[in-house]
């Protein structure tokens, strides 16, 4: 039998492939059928402080709106659902899924504010999250704002949301910094235990017909497994926290991959969106079988194999690479 | 024990709910808060004082409620319910049913005036008065406190004496007054209510252990003495309720008595009421009284069984005259109840004091201390007037008695204050919340009552407020106010708002301009004010403020704010302190931002507001707006306009019509100007699609197309562009907006389908700043309505781009901004609005289509134009049926007449006014232009036959009889009439405004409201779905039937009100329409609509059964398979997504099933689509 066991944030898993933030895991039901799909561990949808805020915001206004305005009626809708916060849903169910599931549960936040980092982070905290994946999704448009200065913002709140809460942490990042390396570094440095790597954007087209922007976001596809990739190599085993691979996750042949570069977990969304929970399996197995095949062990045998850290020549990742891939293009392409 | 403030009906439903266990319910104004507030206690398993959670049923009508009521009490349980009005009357057999079998329960009644000459929501006594005979103990209340308290002593009573109570209040002014209470703690209302009696209630109950009959039929022999059986309980129940009373004192320390005197130690003139007027009167008389005027007042409390003992007793022996007070009116009688049971009872023990008797305060109208000192006055007189008015002036009976409206006996330390704010702006919310801080104090009282007035947008509000070191005894409104705020600058334009300022008192005004320059643009009137009265004037732009802070128009924190910082009622800190402790406290479960937002909302307000210098003169050259046009009719000015301006008070009865009769299309002199952004077209882009035209909710869209001549004269700028259709060479095309009666909803410019190709979403039409193009406007519309309208006969009526030429004959209505029913009705009124007679249901239609002062409903430049009428809520299927069992009869006899006279008028023209098709436009201009042929033949006629005719003669056209109302009213209450009424031949159209829930009294759950969406008595999401009443219908097989949504397919709707209408049997359409009660943002309702459709919610469908005669399928399934997923629809709208807060994991299960039940309906839809036209009921005309 392959062990397939790894251990992520310092928590034990009975194999790498965990269910990152999708609308999958909406839902209590959603959460409970992705952990009877088999994933390790199942990450949920970010709860991202603006939203809570504009939803409850618009909640509020379309409750108030038409109240106390004639004699017939003080209101359009039952009296307690004024007091519904959009929040406080969204933590019972991940306090109904961390009692019931037997795999750990993981909170994605992305605050707004200070504030709302840390108050947030208290209750996933205490809604018995196993731990909390710190969503630093934030596309700095403030073209006066130096890269330092966004860094040095990021770091911020990882400092805040470290000392709120004792749980483990995770941060995932965008890749679009100078040096990616030194800023996970820094991460680490300053309390997370673990980096996810990498978020993706959501990039807006333009409609020609009405001439406004149309927000989209893609589902990842296999070649999108590169650029994390070649960050994983370059950071495993280097800065003493786990890594978690995300995009581009389509068969195990990806999951192989992102373990032999050092990942410690592989973190897929697209692939189940697209083929339903119950290709946690497959991934599951197709990796067990390659470890087979290979003749390998173990997950513990084959992470980190093509680690830079582990390579004579890691080089290999970074120039030479680059202009072998122009000159094979070129030459192909005649 | 500690105070709380709440109105009415909470303190009554604290008490009913906890002493029930079961409750069945059905909403009407003024009663249904109370019955909310026992299904959202239900809701949250509050318990009772026996630890169960009651049970809260909601009914399909009062009837219902009532029925279930007795099924309850005779199965053991304690039962109540909560009515008023035409609910209270609906349950009147029922109630002698209750009655007849000794049955103990408490109906809690807010007393509300009953439909007769006009509806009214507001407060009196007939329909309590209406129900004395039933049997039932009577019980009143003058206040809140008195409500809160009554109502355990009626409960208490009930199980001791097993007559049932009716337990009133005075609708509006005690259900909505919101006072400083005392509740009865828990264990004092247990300690009340004996468990054995609860159990002797058990025992009684049906049980197949020890089964009995009960409901039999009686015969001559043994029905009286059977229902002289019951005496005996009568006659001890004023003891058992004493005793209560008294046991009441015992554990809470407040007295009450079968009637309560007031007054000097030896009064010779007693007046006699009962309800929150007594009050007024008990104040009123203390306040004589200590004057040395020997006065006194008697407060009847319960009312039935009538004590004659106690109330001899009641009855100090130095009185020497009484004036009896009804809130009711009996015409025809000796006098009203209450003085006849006091005269009877006077009588009876031979005290020879003079009585007199006189009616007050109905519909609300206020009572107030003047109006007493008159009655008291009148009993001085030497000749006193029996039967008298008091509070509006008889000019044609000569009832009334002459008062002082501005006699004030209110304690010096009592502050009051008056607001004046727009239902949007959150006005009355922020005042029940400033009673709730001026009250949280031990010692310090408040009291709040808020007017509305009748508009669903742009509502104006005036909240009452007062407070001080004593509990406010004043139900009625403020005269003399030591602080006036007047929340919108253009009220000051149209109402008197000052006029009730005290002098000396402080005056807020929220001001768009700049303090120093607030002055130039205050009326003169305003100005007056101000220097005569000596007031302290503080403005701020709190609008301004507002939008900055992105509150939209609410700036109720801002001048609320305001007011504690100014009026020194509290000290300026801790008022704030507490402002924020309320903001913190109403949104704290939510995100920070809302607090924030709130909270810099307290602190802008005191950085921007401002004390004004005010001048020593008089400087305004304008005063303010006259309410109606100068050249108005007379009766709009008179009536129409005094009611406007808030003078409705003063209109004598002479001014009255008799018979409830008004003249249409009113609401053309009102020019509301509620929105400060209104629609603009843009005729270089646009299409003249219609597309705007047809979804405006408030008519203020019209089209013309006229020869270029039209446009001599035109103003300048005025917008024309070459009409875009064949057949119209030269002729141009205008779009006009009524700009002063838009409401900015929006709707138009969501629905327009143009994309300007160099702005990015600039539509054809846009929403605008009104103030800089209102005056060009009024100048442009002035021109536009000399242009002139297009012929009828030559609009193409087959679609949506033609029918926007068509007049609509029902404008500038005052439903809510964005309405999804209104488009609908004007739709109606443009199509055959010249031949229209409608029924229209009670609702939010009726309130919008006949709610003074102003109605929408018009004639056209012809003069014809739609008869409306409303009967009432359960009975207008039957009422419509009504109309055309009458038209059908008179247009037999016209024909009959016709044929008679054909050898007087002209056999050709007889033949071809009797044979004539009467379907298109061309078929009715001809048929019109023979009428009047005939008409000119008959004229000078004097036989008989010739003049009947001429009575007769105008239902030679063929007439359109519309039934109009909401689900509530179709799939509910008068479900079992529109059953019936389909279930004839008659030519009658239903037309079911479906906003899938009650809208009108605030979103009670229907029949028709969908599964998983939460409403009022289905908190935690409908758990079934929504019945099919198109199904069931069409089941009947000759009835013509359609689901239709504008915003959908507006070209299938189109098609289905003129297939029904064509139709000459019975005709039901089903027309979805966005509400405010689903919680969306209105200028989105037409995109929802098309979404519900999309999502194959609401699938459109036509089942026409004359297909069937040429052997087709009948069934046309109009919208194409869904495309949507059903949360695509759903969660956009917050009826759906409060389910997803409060219960996730139940929210998910029912949109799953909702998912289920829509994809299955649109399958079966499918199926019947699809099914052979002969696989369906032969025509009925063939059968």
């Amino acid at each position: 039998m392959t062990d397939l066991a790894t251990e992520y944030l310092g928590l034990k898993l009975a194999h790498p492939v965990v269910a990152s933030a999708t609308p999958l895991a909406r839902d209590f039901d959603g959460i409970r059928r992705l952990e009877d799909a088999g994933a390790a561990a199942i990450v949920l949808p970010s709860i991202y402080e603006e939203e809570i805020e504009a939803e409850d915001a618009a909640f509020s206004s379309l409750m108030e709106h038409g109240t106390l305005a004639q004699p017939e009626a003080s209101g359009y809708f039952p009296g307690h659902a004024a007091e519904l916060g959009s929040l406080e849903g969204r933590i019972e169910t991940l306090h109904r899924a961390a009692t019931a599931c037997a795999v750990p549960v993981i909170a994605s936040l992305n605050g707004s504010t200070p504030t709302g980092w840390v108050e947030f982070a208290h209750q996933l905290e205490a809604a018995g999250a196993s731990a909390i994946e710190l969503n630093l999704y934030r596309v700095p448009t403030d073209p006066s704002r130096t890269g330092e200065e966004v860094e040095r913002g990021w770091l911020e709140t990882v400092r805040l949301v470290r000392n709120a809460v004792s749980l483990p942490l995770a941060v995932k990042l965008g890749p679009w910094l100078s040096s990616p390396g030194n800023f996970a570094v820094r991460l680490v440095e300053t309390g997370a235990n673990g980096l996810v790597m990498f978020n993706r954007f959501y990039e807006p087209d333009i409609d020609l017909q009405t001439l406004t922007p149309q927000p989209d976001l893609k589902l990842s596809r296999a070649y999108e497994i590169r650029q994390p990739l070649l960050w994983i190599a370059l950071l495993a085993r280097r800065i003493g926290a786990s890594l978690a691979a995300t995009s581009g996750v389509e068969t195990h042949e990806e999951v192989v991959k992102y373990l032999l570069c050092g990942a410690d977990v592989v973190m897929t969304t697209s692939s189940l969106l697209r083929h339903g929970p119950e290709h946690i399996a497959t991934l599951k197995s197709g990796l067990a079988e390659w470890i087979d095949e290979r003749g390998f062990g173990s997950v513990a045998d084959i992470r980190g194999r093509l680690a830079a850290s582990r390579l004579a020549r890691p080089e290999a990742y970074f120039r030479a690479q680059y202009v072998s891939i122009l000159t094979g293009y070129d030459q192909a392409g005649r | 024990m500690a105070t709380e403030t709440m109105d009415g009906n909470a303190a009554v439903a604290h008490v009913a709910y906890r002493v029930n266990e079961v409750c069945a319910i059905y909403p009407i104004t003024p009663s249904s808060p109370m019955a909310e507030l026992a299904d959202e206690w239900s809701s949250k398993k509050i318990p009772n004082i026996w630890g169960g959670v009651p049970v809260v049923q909601e009914m399909q009508s009062e009837g219902g409620a009532a029925g279930a009521v007795h099924g309850s009490l005779q199965s053991g349980a304690l039962t109540t319910t909560f009515t008023a009005s035409q609910g209270l009357l609906l349950m009147l057999p029922n109630m002698f049913k209750i009655a007849g079998e000794l049955t103990p329960t408490v109906f809690h009644v807010a007393a509300r005036s009953i439909a007769t000459q006009a509806l009214s929501i507001f407060g009196d006594h007939q329909d309590i008065m209406a129900v004395r005979a039933a049997g039932f103990g009577m019980i009143g209340a003058a206040s809140v406190q008195e409500a809160h308290d009554l109502a355990l002593i009626a409960q208490a009573a009930t199980l001791e004496s097993r007559l049932p109570f009716i337990h009133f209040m005075d609708g509006f002014r005690t259900s909505h007054e919101v006072n400083t209470l005392t509740l009865i703690p828990d264990d004092a209302i247990r300690a009340m209510i004996d468990d054995e009696l609860v159990r002797a209630h058990r025992v009684r109950a049906l049980s197949p252990e020890h089964p009995v009959v009960r409901g039999t039929a009686h015969n001559p022999d043994t029905y009286f003495q059977a229902r002289e059986t019951t005496n005996p309980y009568y006659a001890a129940t004023p003891a058992i309720v004493k005793s209560a009373m008294d046991r009441f004192a015992e554990l809470t320390g407040r007295a009450y008595h079968l009637f309560r005197y007031v007054g000097h130690d030896a009064p010779e003139r007693l007046v006699i009421s009962m309800g929150s007027g007594a009050e007024v009167v008990r104040e009123t008389a203390q306040s004589m009284a200590a004057k040395g005027d020997k006065v006194g007042a008697l407060q009847v409390v319960l009312y039935r069984p009538f004590s004659v003992a106690d109330f001899l007793a009641a009855v100090p022996d130095s009185v020497q005259s009484i004036a009896v007070l009804d809130r009711t009116k009996e015409p025809g009688g000796t006098g009203e109840p209450l003085y006849q049971d006091v005269v009877t009872a006077l009588a009876a023990a031979g005290r020879p004091i003079r009585v007199i008797g006189g009616r007050y305060g109905l519909s609300s109208k206020d009572f107030r201390p003047g109006m007493v000192k008159a009655v008291f006055d009148e009993l001085a007189a030497a000749e006193p007037k029996n039967n008298f008015t008091v509070g509006i002036d008889d000019d044609v009976s000569g009832t009334s008695l002459q008062f002082d409206p501005d006699l004030d006996i209110e304690p010096e330390g009592t502050t009051r204050a008056l607001f004046f704010g727009l239902g949007a702006d959150g006005t009355v919310g922020a005042n029940k919340n400033s009673v709730k801080i001026l009250a949280e104090e031990e010692g310090r009282f408040a009291q709040g009552y808020f007017v509305y007035d009748s508009h669903k947008s742009g509502a104006e509000t005036i909240s009452h407020l007062r407070f001080g070191g004593e509990p406010v005894r004043a139900p009625y409104l403020i005269r003399q106010a030591s602080f006036v705020a007047c929340h919108k600058f253009e009220f000051l334009e149209k109402l008197d708002v000052l006029g009730a300022a005290a002098p000396g008192a402080t005056f807020l005004l929220n001001a768009p301009q700049p303090p120093d320059e607030v002055w130039d643009a205050l009326p003169r009137s305003v100005q007056a004010h101000i220097i005569d009265k000596k007031l302290k004037f503080h403005v701020i732009d709190a609008s301004g403020v507002a939008q900055e802070l992105g509150l939209g128009p609410r700036v109720n924190t801002i001048l609320q704010t305001c007011f504690f910082a100014i009026s020194g009622v509290l000290p300026r800190d801790e008022a704030i302190s507490r402002i924020k402790a309320s903001i913190e406290k109403s949104y704290g479960r939510k995100g920070g931002a809302i607090v924030r937002r709130n909270f810099a909302a307290v602190d802008a307000a005191l950085e921007h507001l401002h004390e004004v210098d005010v001048p020593k003169k008089v400087t305004a050259t304008t005063d303010l707006k006259p309410p109606v046009p100068a050249d108005a009719p007379e009766f709009v000015r008179k009536v129409t306009g005094e009611m406007l301006a808030g003078r409705g008070d003063g209109i004598p009865v002479s001014a009255m019509p008799v018979d409830g009769t008004f003249p249409p299309g009113t609401t053309a002199y009102e020019k509301r100007n509620i929105s400060d952004e209104v629609a603009a077209w843009d005729p270089d882009i646009c299409i003249q699609c219609g597309q705007c035209s047809i979804v405006c909710p408030h008519s203020v869209i019209r089209t013309k197309y006229y020869e270029e001549s039209g446009l001599e004269g035109a103003p300048d700028g005025f917008p024309s562009a070459p009409i875009n259709a064949r057949g119209f060479p030269g002729s141009r095309y205008t779009l006009q907006v009524y700009v002063e009666d838009c409401t900015g909803c929006a709707l138009c410019v969501e629905n327009c389908p143009v994309n300007s190709p160099t702005e990015p979403g600039r539509k054809a039409i846009n929403l605008v700043d009104k103030r800089p193009i209102l005056e060009t406007e009024r100048h442009n519309i002035a021109f536009f309505e000399t242009l002139p309208l297009p012929e009828r006969s030559r609009v193409n009526f087959a679609n949506v781009r033609g029918v926007q030429f068509l007049d609509p004959l029902f404008e500038f209505n005052g439903a809510c901004a964005g309405c999804g029913e209104t488009p609908y009705l004007k739709l109606l009124s443009q199509l055959f609005g010249d031949r229209l007679q409608i029924a229209n249901a009670t609702g939010c239609s009726s309130i919008y289509g006949g709610n003074l002062p102003t109605t929408p409903w018009r004639a056209g430049a012809d003069g014809r134009g739609p008869a409306w009428s409303n009967s009432l809520f359960e009975d207008n299927a039957e009422f419509g049926l009504g109309f055309r069992l009458a038209i059908d009869k008179q247009t037999e006899a016209a024909r009959t007449l016709v044929e008679a006279l054909a050898g007087e008028v002209g056999e050709e023209l007889v033949q071809s006014i009797l044979t004539a098709p009467q379907l298109t436009e061309s078929d009715f201009v001809a048929q019109r232009q023979r009428v009047a042929q005939l008409r000119a033949k008959l004229e000078g006629r004097t036989d008989e036959a010739s003049v009947t005719l001429g009575s007769l003669i105008d239902y030679l056209v063929r007439r359109s009889v519309w039934i109009v109302g909401g689900d509530g009213w179709a799939y509910d209450i008068g479900y079992g009439g529109l059953d019936h009424v389909l279930a004839q031949d008659r030519d009658v159209n239903l037309l079911v405004l479906d906003t899938e829930v009650y809208s009108n009294t605030g979103g009670q759950s229907s029949k028709a409201t969908p599964l998983g969406a939460s409403a009022k008595f289905a908190a935690a999401g409908k758990r079934v779905p929504r019945k099919d009443l198109a199904m069931q219908v069409i089941a009947y097989g000759y009835v013509y039937v359609a689901q239709i949504a504008m915003g959908a397919n507006p070209e299938q709707a189109l098609v289905a009100f003129r297939e029904a209408e064509a139709y000459p049997g019975p005709s039901l359409i089903l027309a979805y329409s966005h509400c405010i009660a689903h919680g969306i943002d209105m200028r989105d309702g037409m995109k929802q609509q098309a979404r519900a459709t999309a999502s194959g919610y609401w699938p459109l469908f036509r089942y026409d059964p004359t297909r069937r005669r040429h052997g087709e399928n009948p069934f046309r399934l109009d919208s194409p398979r869904p495309r949507l997923k059903l949360e695509d629809f759903a969660y956009r709208e917050l009826r759906f997504r409060i389910l997803t807060k409060l219960d996730p994991e139940g929210a998910a299960t029912m949109l799953r099933q909702a998912q289920a039940a829509a994809d299955e309906r649109y399958r079966n839809y499918e199926d019947l689509a699809g099914r052979d036209g002969s696989r369906f009921l032969p025509n009925w005309e063939q059968a």
